[in-house]
């Protein structure tokens, strides 16, 4: 390991990730990823293992590609025209990207809440199963019913709603709002959930409810998210990933990456730096 | 100090001037809509005050005896002998009964020229209706001729119009009125009867009815055609070269003037596919090419307004694009679609041009039925009455526009009323 002052900031070309980027027990595995916006490229050479059951966070200043890299591990990427992935994203050792996989099953095994919460215009109890039912995993309203209240309670939601199921979804509080997406999310009983800021929009409580929820989660999925709040990063994750221009600069687990950073990027981000 | 001060006066100078400019503004907005309600208060006060008098017609009551001699038939039920019946005889014989001692074969006439020539036709009707009648008397209101209304109606208001009426007639009429037996009734066959050569007689059920034929299959074409392509330009198409191109074409689509996609539908639809002519089924057709681009452009407005927020979500839920589309996008966009589509259907009812070149101009009597019977429409009423030289056809053109009017006001109240009550913004 070569000593931070060593290291300059500029990013040197053909630049290898430091740290633990791999794992024993991957869920996902990423093998050189490259993502293009038309000609602009957004991702560079990106590898990194995904553990099973691990929250891993996503930092890294404005526009380094978090959002673009997260939204290739269920192909979000697909729907903006002009975008272009390579390389290898497997899950379980199958390959997303292969020719005959149907994204629609894949995205019921990715589930993901996004920055802005945007729950359906309907009912909550049709937001919640709104997931089920189009992927036909319960067929009687019994059924429903029930995954509606596992979720909602998941998702510690279910004391507040459970007197208005059939209320919009809209009318809720920005930061429940959020818990109904992720109760949605977590309805069709997602392997991953990625989350793209699921808190920018919240305040503290709402925050830390959501942060509460992330961590009983992590018991039965694979978490990706990326935060702007390092702090976040460090009470709910277990790895960190530290972007850069799109550069993927350090992985390590989270406890050393905000106390020995090995890159000199890191801890200078992490240091208020820049970012 | 003195800095900051000096900004403060700068600051407050400009801002008289802007205040200035502001209530300018509003000035000028408030002048722009009394323009435009000043012109409509016009227009209705123009059409109401020409056409209310359509609305009642002048009848004269007569003692009619329904003589089976006189007509000539013995048997109700022999269609045969109905419809060579003389039935012009039952009014014409009342009327001289009323008025003995008029001789001389020029006056004879002159008196049955009181009454409408739809007379006799009528009062067959009503025998046919009421059979007991038959040999009995009856007092009735007969229909008089649209000269006699014309004259009627203007000297009731005071400035009587005579020019088509001899001094004789002129006499009856008043004597008429001194025992009472002439007045102004609901005029029903305004709303019952289809056009007539004759004004008295004519009514605008043909044209209404016409219209409606045709607007329907203009709305059961043109609905589902311009909304599927709308879905498919905005949530399938790929964006390139081509639906630019697309895209560019639909708007000059609907910029084109209406006539042109009359004369094509005559050479497209009636000279290619021989669909037969003025039949609702053609109108419909071009009317639809007409209405189609107004309501793919809505319709596309209407979709890009749901906010991306929601696709995302139902796409990142597993949804196939079919049912992001299906459950999410349509729903949200259903409002402004209809609202285009009634907008559409409004701007379909009041167009005559293009329903010209595909022979819906045509002088039809019948009241069409059925998608395929010879219909015409409000407009081309419209057209026509206006077109026509007797007199009385003025107050009926006036009518009829009201009728139209009161069609569209329906049309685009009920646009606001859907979209107020289907938009949901939760
Ligand atoms: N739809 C798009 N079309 C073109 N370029 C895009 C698109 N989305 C993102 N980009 C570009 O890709 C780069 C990475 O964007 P991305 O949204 O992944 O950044 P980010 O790390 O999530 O930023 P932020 O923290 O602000 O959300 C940026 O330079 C951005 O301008
Ligand atoms: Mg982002």
């Amino acid at each position: 390991m070569k000593l931070a002052s060593e290291q300059t900031l500029e990013l040197d070309e053909g630049h290898v990730t430091v740290g633990q980027s791999f794992s024993d027990d991957p869920k996902m595995t990423m093998r050189n990823i490259n993502v293009f916006y038309a000609e602009k490229q957004a991702i560079y050479d990106v590898s990194i293992d995904i553990t099973k059951n691990e929250v891993i966070a996503m930092i890294g200043p404005s526009g380094c590609g978090k959002s673009t890299f997260l939204r290739t591990l269920n192909r979000m990427n697909d729907t903006v025209d002009g975008c272009r992935v390579e390389g290898d994203i497997c899950m379980d050792g199958e390959n997303l990207y292969a020719p005959n996989l149907d994204v629609v099953e894949l995205r019921a095994r990715v589930g993901m809440v996004f920055q802005k919460p945007n729950p359906f215009p309907k009912s909550i109890r049709d937001n919640v199963t709104y997931g089920p039912k189009i992927h036909g995993l319960a067929d009687t309203r019994v059924d429903l019913d029930e995954i509606l209240e596992k979720s909602l309670r998941k998702a510690g939601l279910w004391e507040e709603v459970k007197d208005r199921l059939d209320q919009p979804g809209t009318g809720l509080s920005g930061g429940q709002q959020q818990r109904l997406c992720i109760a949605r999310a977590i309805a069709v009983s997602p392997e991953v959930i990625l989350m793209d800021e699921p808190c920018s929009a919240l305040d503290p409580i709402a925050t830390a409810k959501i942060e509460e929820l992330i961590e009983e989660l992590s018991q039965n999925f694979t978490i990706a998210i990326v935060t702007h709040s390092m702090q976040q990063a460090a009470r709910v994750s277990h790895r960190t990933a530290y972007f850069h221009l799109g550069k993927l600069i350090e992985v390590n687990p989270t406890e050393q990456v905000f106390t020995m950073p090995q890159h000199q990027l890191t801890e200078a981000y992490i240091t208020g730096r820049f970012g | 100090m003195n800095n900051r001060s000096d900004t403060l006066s700068k600051i407050q100078h400009s801002l008289t001037r802007r205040n200035r400019a502001e209530a300018r503004f509003r000035w000028y907005g408030r002048c722009a809509i009394f323009i435009g309600l000043l012109a409509v208060a016009v227009l209705f006060f123009d059409i109401i005050s020409k056409g209310h008098g359509a609305f009642r017609a002048t009848y004269i009551k007569l003692d009619i005896h329904y003589d089976p001699e006189l007509i000539g038939i013995n048997n109700l039920a022999d269609n045969e002998q109905l419809s060579a019946g003389n039935w012009q005889a039952l009014s014409k014989t009342a009327l001289r009964n009323k008025f003995p001692d008029v001789s001389g074969r020029q006056d004879k006439r002159r008196l049955s020229k009181l009454l409408s020539n739809g007379a006799g036709f009528d009062l067959k009707d009503h025998l046919l209706a009421n059979p007991q009648l038959l040999g009995k008397k009856e007092s009735v209101w007969v229909l008089a001729d649209d000269d006699i209304d014309t004259y009627f109606k203007s000297w009731l208001d005071g400035d009587a119009y005579d020019a088509r009426m001899t001094a004789k007639q002129v006499q009856w009429i008043a004597q008429l009125h001194q025992e009472d037996l002439i007045a102004l009734k609901f005029n029903s066959n305004l709303f019952s009867r289809g056009d007539s050569r004759e004004p008295e007689q004519a009514g605008i059920r043909g044209a209404v009815m016409g219209s409606f034929l045709t607007l329907i299959m203009t709305l059961m074409l043109s609905f589902p055609i311009g909304v599927s392509a709308a879905i498919y330009l905005e949530e399938f198409a790929p964006k390139n070269r081509w639906t630019d191109f697309i895209e560019v074409n639909i708007n000059n689509l609907a910029a084109v003037p209406s006539i042109i996609f009359g004369l094509l539908g005559l050479a497209i639809f009636i000279n290619f596919f021989h669909v037969p002519r003025s039949v609702p089924i053609v109108g419909g057709l071009v009317l639809t090419l007409m209405t189609l681009p107004t309501i793919i452009i809505t319709s596309r407005a209407a979709i890009k307004s749901v906010p991306p927020s929601i696709r995302e979500a139902a796409l990142g839920m597993g949804a196939s694009k079919y049912q992001m589309v299906l459950h999410h996008v349509l729903p949200l966009a259903l409002p402004g679609m209809l609202t285009g589509a009634i907008i559409g259907m409004a701007q379909a009812l009041g167009e005559t041009a293009p329903l010209l070149m595909i022979g819906m101009v045509a002088f039809i009597v019948d009241i069409p039925n059925g998608f395929s019977d010879p219909a015409t429409v409000l407009p081309v009423q419209i057209f026509l009455w206006a077109d026509s030289p007797e007199r009385a056809f003025i107050e009926k053109t006036s009518a009829a526009i009201m009728v139209l009017l009161s069609f569209l006001i329906i049309m685009n109240t009920s646009a606001v009323w859907l979209r107020k009550r289907l938009e949901r913004r939760w």
